[in-house]
């Protein structure tokens, strides 16, 4: 097995404020990776350097081997994204999407075609790629950016909460399907939640990560044993504290907030 | 090449699929035409300037044109945060593509607008020149997309929230639209406004099109077509470097 991603002293920061703080870890290729951490730890913005949306204030990043700052189209076709907010054209169907997507990706139409419906029917899609995805709901749009990120066939998936705001079920089944993605096309998943449970079930690694700093980092059995705990989410409040960050409640938030009330 | 036609018909996919947001957008326009066009008709007709409905139309296909191609350019504020942006920033195609798809759509969607409006205006009474006359307009319509597209795509990739919205809405949008002569004669203006209009992009936008439309014009064609041609080039390329440099 060799690495994925590695990850070296890895830092950024805000004018005088650091978001992440001289991070380093290194996720196996075909492993499903956690990001667990309380608000504003820090896991969107570590996401973000490694999928080359933000220029790091220091260290350095290998993707499959590349540097993705320096050779970044190259990095981009290997890694599929699920951002923490929606980033679905909701005026477009579901298959538009897809297409869209596919073409970005340089994908030939025959394959585009191809991989969108044996996708789409994965993720329960299929019968409704021509409806605008304006009237899906949280669940299905959740899937559906699942199934995008994986349409160019990535070695990489990350997903960054991918399962906000869902309910049971539909949580449980969307693990599902990224576990068999996981198999089946030997995927690495990279993933941030906050619930336990969940990292617990899918992933076979964890980083704690809490104000920029990996306080933590193992599977979610060492995890347990080293914090002397018998949960996982005992374990995370051992190694986080309990007090409630409000750090993240800044200008994004006030825009989330509006973004929804405008786009329904 | 790809990118950029998918990028572009997504813009105008959206908008043909937005028919309740097309109607209510045509609403100003309309309103304008009518209250001022009817409203104003007798006050200047009486001071010796011919039928303010002539006058204004060109001006309110303007104004038309400005705000689409100004709001698919500051959509971008939202867009990157909690849209599609996104997903086409981590893509693996040169963000000038991006920035050329998204545009060329914008500008795409406020010549649409401008048609419609002229339709509306000819329901109205409004008579062009000739037929050629809205050939001529139309040049004038797509040079003010260009313009106010890019102005529009350099503010919407610095705006980093809602506040800041207001303000350029407020403080640019607005006087933009009301010191460029799109309601009044530039002529005989005090010397402290005229200064001002003559800053103002969209005063050579609406004397274009009022000059191609109705054939009467203040600066005249060739300057109009000058400036708007050098005004573009410069706002265009701002916005796709400022484009450029966005972080999310
Ligand atoms: N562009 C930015 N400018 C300034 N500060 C930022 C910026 N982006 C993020 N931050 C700050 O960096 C910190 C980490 O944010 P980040 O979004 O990575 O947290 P997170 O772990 O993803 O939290 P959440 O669970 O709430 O999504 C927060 O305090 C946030 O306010
Ligand atoms: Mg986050």
């Amino acid at each position: 097995m060799s690495a994925m991603i590695e990850v070296q002293s890895l830092s950024k920061r805000f004018g005088a404020f650091t978001a992440v703080d001289n991070i380093s870890f290194s996720v196996q290729t075909g492993e499903v990776f956690a990001f667990l951490g309380p608000n504003g730890a820090g896991k969107t913005t570590t996401i973000k350097m490694l999928t080359t949306l933000l220029q790091p204030s220091g260290g350095t990043i290998l993707l499959d081997g590349l540097d993705p700052q320096r050779r970044q189209r190259e990095a981009r076709q290997r890694f599929g994204i699920v951002f923490q907010d929606p980033s679905l054209e909701s005026e477009l169907t579901a298959a538009e999407n897809m297409e869209l997507h596919g073409v970005l990706y340089h994908m030939p139409r025959k394959l585009r075609l191809e991989r969108t419906e044996r996708l789409l029917r994965m993720f329960e899609l299929w019968e409704r790629r021509k409806e605008p995805v304006k009237r899906f709901s949280g669940g299905m749009k959740r899937r559906l950016e699942i199934a995008r990120g994986l349409l160019h066939t990535p070695r990489i998936l990350f997903l960054d909460e991918p399962t906000l705001g869902l309910d049971p079920q539909s949580r449980n089944q969307l693990w599902t399907h990224v576990k068999a993605l996981n198999q089946e096309e030997h995927v690495t998943v990279f993933l941030t939640t906050h619930y336990m449970e969940e990292a617990e079930r899918v992933a076979e690694r964890i980083a704690v990560i809490d104000h920029g700093k990996i306080v933590a980092l193992g599977s979610p059995q060492e995890l347990k044993q080293n914090t002397g705990t018998g949960s996982l989410e005992q374990a995370f409040l051992a190694l986080t504290g309990t007090t409630i960050r409000d750090e993240s409640a800044g200008a994004a938030d006030q825009l989330r907030q509006f973004a929804r009330m405008w786009r329904r | 090449m790809g990118a950029i036609y998918i990028l572009w018909l997504r813009e105008v996919k959206r908008y043909l699929r937005s028919r309740a947001q097309v109607v209510a957008s045509l609403g100003q326009p309309l309103m304008y035409l009518v209250a001022l066009g009817f409203g104003l008709g007798p006050v200047f007709r009486a001071s010796g300037n011919g039928s303010y409905l002539q006058f204004v139309a060109p001006g309110v296909v303007g104004m038309a044109v400005l705000f689409t191609s100004m709001f698919a350019g500051i959509g971008l504020l939202w867009d990157r945060q909690f849209g599609f942006l996104k997903e086409t920033l981590v893509a693996p195609v040169p963000r000038i593509s991006i920035v050329l798809g998204k545009t060329l759509g914008g500008i795409t969607v406020a010549l649409i607008q401008g048609v419609l409006v002229i339709v509306i205006s000819l329901i109205a009474g409004f008579r062009p020149a000739s037929w050629l006359a809205l050939l001529n307009g139309f040049v004038f319509m797509l040079l003010i997309a260009l313009v106010f597209g890019g102005l529009g795509t350099a503010i919407g990739s610095r705006l980093q929230d809602m506040q800041g919205f207001q303000l350029v809405m407020n403080f640019l949008v607005m006087p933009i639209f009301f010191l460029s002569g799109a309601l009044f004669p530039l002529d005989h203006l005090p010397k402290a406004l005229a200064a001002v209009t003559d800053l103002d992009p969209l005063s050579y936008g609406i004397d274009g099109l009022r000059g191609a439309l109705i054939g009467r014009a203040h600066y005249g064609f060739r300057i109009d077509l000058w400036v708007l041609c050098l005004v573009a080039v410069a706002l265009l390329s701002l916005g796709s470097y400022l484009f450029s440099k966005i972080e999310i």
